[in-house]
């Protein structure tokens, strides 16, 4: 069981985490791939520069949220140099308490008219 | 790529190392996508964003490592207060002390361009620095072309009339140019014209900032406000015209106003070409040096002596910068007060230095761990490095606060005499000094063990049981202790020297006998006082009535009291049939202190009347003058002669000697004082001379003599009620205030050979602790191979004598070179004094006894059987 004040702690995500943590849920991914998977995401909006994806994971590393894997999804193609990253089950808690902080935000908003109404 | 590799080398190594490869891989993928302009932005943004991240990353390792040390320095708290204590110590001393000497020595004046600046004085026969005389002043001026400006003074005193108690305000008359001179304008108002300062033009004052808050509340209509006041010579009405900014503090801290001189043609009678009381001041041209100015008033000096041969004979110029205007003493005092403070800090921190290596022995095995476990060198370096600086940083923060509070205690080391204010206080240039001294202390005296981690990696200390400390260690934190104790001794020599010196100043005579005596100084102005009758008139009143006061045992009044506020009054002197005097050449050799005395004045003193009589009530003005002489006057005028009967020309007329009393030291215990003319108040004709008119009353009690001070002010108020009534003080404290800069220094410095020795103590307990805790299983062998307790004790303390010898040898030798660098404040005591180095040595074998107390009982209990065993 997750502690629900270790989850506190680390909300509100950068938005460079949150990303992250969603480019892993579906699968590992190693550095390049996160930087595409997001940009695909956004539609090209947000293209994470290395400085900022590799510090993020860093942190990320080390609060948890993610783990290095030594598992290679396809070897054959792979290059040795590159390392993979899973999401942990507290970084995939983490990221549902941001996506729910982040749609009660949205619900408060359309309440008060800021945001459209979904039909 | 290089570029980009270079860029990398902004990251922590540990983190480079980690992701440096795909970085590098992901750059040159978006390099091989770009071309053109997009690679230039490409390398900008780059640029930027591996700038920012960077500094993220590397403040996580900060931050982490500060978490971790504090964790750390929680678990052992002992150690982080005794760390924390000792830099605070080093840089509280440290800082107190340099606030001081920054202040007083270092830093520039408060007027622009103050290198500039230069004081102008004549040089007289026996004075390297003499007040300026009115027409050499006026000559000179003319005359000097290295000057863009030259301004004069003199110090003033106002009583200032109006509602309640007439007040005394403390200031300096000077010239229309010397505010100018000194680049300074007032912040209110307007500052002094020509038409102030001619003859006969009306009063005009300025304030101090002070002085404009408190009497006037800071209120701008007091601009235009008459006052109306007295000065020594007449009665005048000033008109404010400004206030003078806060900082402005000119001649020196205590003026509250200034007035113009508003000189005419008798200021600059030839006759005043040797009555020297007015200080110059000169702003150089631009580009004009000290030597070059030196040469040309040498020459404009030599020019009036040929025109003026007798009174200039032998005048020179004094021209030296403003900022020397410290005495030597007060000079070397803070030199000396730097010195121990730097000594302090030197024994904080090798204390530290050894508690530290101590501790990374201690860690080694942690350190091994953290190793072992894949935590890279460079993260290890770091994390020692943090945990120095954090113990430094709250070391120095404590420090800053020790300085905050010791510098008003200082303050008495500040000279009195300069343009400062009176006492220094912490500002950003002493808080930027601890921080620099703080960073400096943190990481040279945690570099030791820091080093030591970056070597190599040290699987040894995973070894159970293993021994921390090799013989290369030890040497190292003994040789630390060692130099801790060689400052230890310097400070304790230096301290006591001046111990003794204050103790000899102390027990100097000043000639009278201050314990009993209230003092009390009113002003007489002129011209209502200008005759002798009203003045005798007054004393006869005020006398008559303090006397009648139970428990006064007599009064008399004075010119001025000895060690008082005002030192000076030399006369030339010429006996009759001297050949000096039909010409009147000035010369070191005959002059002598005036002062005149209302009879009972030595009564008073108790000074004693070693041959003749007393002044006399009858010594009036129809009668031949007469006067008492001091034994250093006979000596050097009447020497091998009876001076009973002897006449001389002094202050105007001839005087015939009729006693003969002790040595009076007016300048001050420390001061060669001339010898000493006391003539008689009413052999004097009216205004004239009336500077030296008795205006200082001393009243010789039995018990407390300032329990009389409320019924003497009353006594003088019934009098006269418009004389101001000032330093009312008892004569013990007058001598009390004499010694009082040497009184603090010996405490500052005894304050500092007290932390130095508790610390120096505290090295030698935390040597031999370590060498005994080191040396347990070797005791235990020892007991157990039939080893006597005796054996063992000698072998602890033979430790101990050996490190307090190293110290003692060369500490002693350092302490004896201090002490005669520091020889002109020691009051004739020498720099060997046997008693002082006696005693400091005696007091460090007390320290190695205290240090090496615990640790030798220790090693006394060791259990030879669980010793063994844990072998």
């Amino acid at each position: 069981m997750i502690d629900r004040k270790e989850i506190d702690a680390l909300l509100p995500l950068p938005a460079a985490t949150f990303h992250i943590l969603m480019a892993l849920t579906d699968q590992d991914r190693h550095g390049y791939a996160i930087i595409q998977d997001v940009a695909l995401r956004t539609g090209g909006e947000l293209k994470l520069s290395a400085g900022t994806l590799y510090r993020s994971i860093q942190r990320m590393l080390e609060q948890g949220l993610l783990a290095e894997t030594r598992e290679r999804p396809d070897p054959d193609e792979d290059d040795e140099r590159r390392r993979y990253y899973r999401i942990t089950p507290l970084g995939t808690a983490v990221a549902r308490a941001e996506a729910r902080r982040l749609s009660d935000l949205v619900r408060m908003a359309r309440a008060c008219g800021l945001a459209p109404r979904t039909t | 790529m290089t570029f980009y590799n270079c860029l990398l080398r902004l990251y922590p190594s540990s983190f480079r190392h980690e992701y440096g490869d795909e970085m590098r891989a992901l750059f040159a993928r978006r390099l091989r996508q770009t071309s053109g302009v997009g690679h230039l932005a490409l390398w900008l943004g780059t640029i930027a964003e591996i700038a920012g991240n960077a500094a993220v990353v590397h403040a996580d390792i900060l931050r982490q490592d500060v978490f971790y040390t504090g964790r750390m320095l929680r678990r052992s708290p002992g150690f982080a207060l005794t760390a924390v204590l000792i830099v605070a110590l080093g840089i509280g001393a440290t800082t107190a002390a340099f606030s001081v000497t920054d202040f007083v020595l270092l830093r520039p004046l408060p007027f622009p361009e103050p290198d500039r600046l230069v004081t102008v004085l004549e040089r007289t026969p026996g004075y390297d620095h003499m007040e300026l005389s009115g027409p050499n002043y006026r000559d000179w001026k003319a005359a000097a072309k290295s000057f863009e400006s030259i301004g004069i003074y003199h110090g003033e005193q106002l009583t200032v009339l109006g509602a309640g108690e007439p007040r005394r305000w403390t200031g300096a008359s000077v010239s229309s140019d010397l505010l100018p001179t000194l680049g300074v304008s007032p912040i209110v108002g307007r500052g002094f014209t020509e038409a102030d300062d001619r003859e006969g033009a009306p009063g005009t004052i300025l304030l101090s900032y002070r002085l404009w808050q408190t009497e006037f509340g800071g209120d701008p209509t007091a601009i235009g406000r008459p006052l109306s006041a007295q000065a020594d010579f007449d009665t005048a009405v000033f008109t404010v015209i400004g206030v003078m900014p806060r900082e402005f503090r000119f001649p020196n801290a205590k003026v509250e106003f200034w007035i113009t001189n508003r000189f005419g043609a008798r200021q600059y009678a030839e006759e005043e070409r040797t009555d020297n009381w007015l200080n110059g001041v000169g702003r150089l041209k631009r580009g004009v040096t000290l030597s070059q100015v030196r040469a040309e008033m040498d020459l404009i000096a030599a020019q009036l002596e040929k025109a003026y041969p007798v009174a200039n004979k032998g005048t020179g110029a004094a021209i030296d910068p403003l900022s020397d205007d410290v005495s030597e003493r007060s000079r070397l005092l803070l030199v000396a007060l730097s010195g121990a403070s730097a000594c302090v800090l030197l024994i904080a921190c090798a204390n530290l230095a050894n508690l530290l290596l101590a501790r990374a022995l201690a860690r080694r095995r942690e350190l091994a761990v953290r190793t072992a476990i894949g935590a890279g060198r460079e993260r290890l370096v770091r994390q020692l490095m943090t945990e120095n600086l954090l113990l430094a940083f709250v070391g120095g923060a404590l420090g800053i606060g020790i300085a905050i509070v010791a510098v008003p205690l200082l303050a008495q080391l500040v000279p009195p005499n300069l343009p400062i204010a009176a006492a220094p206080s912490v500002d950003t240039r002493v808080l930027l000094f601890a921080v620099a001294l703080t960073v400096i202390t943190g990481l040279s005296f945690g570099m030791a063990p820091v080093l030591r981690a970056g070597r190599s990696p040290d699987l040894d200390g995973l070894r159970d049981g293993a021994r921390a400390g090799d013989g290369r260690k030890e040497r190292l934190r003994s040789i630390l202790v060692v130099s801790e104790i060689v400052a230890s001794i310097v400070l304790l020599v230096s301290a006591g020297l001046l111990i003794r010196a204050l103790l000899t100043v102390r027990a100097i005579d000043p000639g009278f006998n201050a314990e009993g005596v209230l003092t009390v100084r009113t002003d007489l102005p002129m011209p209502e006082y200008k005759t002798v009758v009203r003045r005798e008139a007054y004393y006869a009143s005020v006398l008559d009535g303090v006397r009648a006061l139970p428990g006064v045992t007599s009064a008399a009044f004075v010119s001025f009291l000895p060690i008082s506020s005002f030192r000076g009054g030399i006369w030339p002197v010429s006996v009759k049939g001297d050949a000096e005097a039909a010409t009147d050449v000035r010369t070191a050799n005959n002059s002598a202190a005036i002062r005149y005395v209302t009879p009972g004045f030595f009564r008073a003193m108790i000074t004693p009347l070693k041959r003749g009589r007393d002044i006399e009530p009858g010594d009036t003005r129809d009668r031949p003058f007469v006067a008492v002489v001091s034994e250093s006057f006979v000596k050097r005028y009447f020497p091998d002669q009876d001076p009973l009967g002897r006449h001389f020309t002094f202050a105007y007329a001839d005087r015939e000697i009729v006693g003969v009393a002790g040595d009076v030291r007016f300048r001050g215990l420390e001061r060669k004082s001339e010898p000493q003319v006391y003539l008689s108040s009413q052999q004097v004709a009216d205004g004239a001379i009336t500077f030296y008119a008795p205006k200082a009353l001393a009243v010789r009690t039995t018990g407390d003599p300032a329990r009389f001070a409320p019924a003497v002010r009353e006594i003088i108020r019934k009098a006269d009620p418009k004389l101001a009534i000032t330093e009312v003080q008892t004569l013990s404290e007058m001598i009390a205030l004499e010694t009082s800069s040497r009184t603090v220094q010996v405490r500052v410095l005894a304050g500092f050979a007290a932390i130095a020795f508790i610390l120096a103590a505290v090295g030698i307990h935390g040597l031999l602790s370590f060498a005994v805790s080191q040396r347990t299983q070797e005791i235990g062998v020892r007991l157990a191979l039939g080893a006597q307790s005796s054996d063992i004790l000698v072998m602890v303390l033979t430790r101990a004598i050996v490190l307090t010898l190293a110290g003692i040898v060369p500490g002693v030798f350092l302490a004896y070179a201090a002490g005669r660098s520091m020889e002109a404040l020691l009051a004739g005591v020498r720099a060997a004094d046997p008693m002082t180095l006696a005693s400091a040595v005696g007091l460090a074998a007390v320290m190695t006894i205290a240090g090496a107390l615990a640790p030798t009982l220790r090693a006394l209990r060791v259990d030879p059987i669980s010793a063994l065993r844990s072998e």
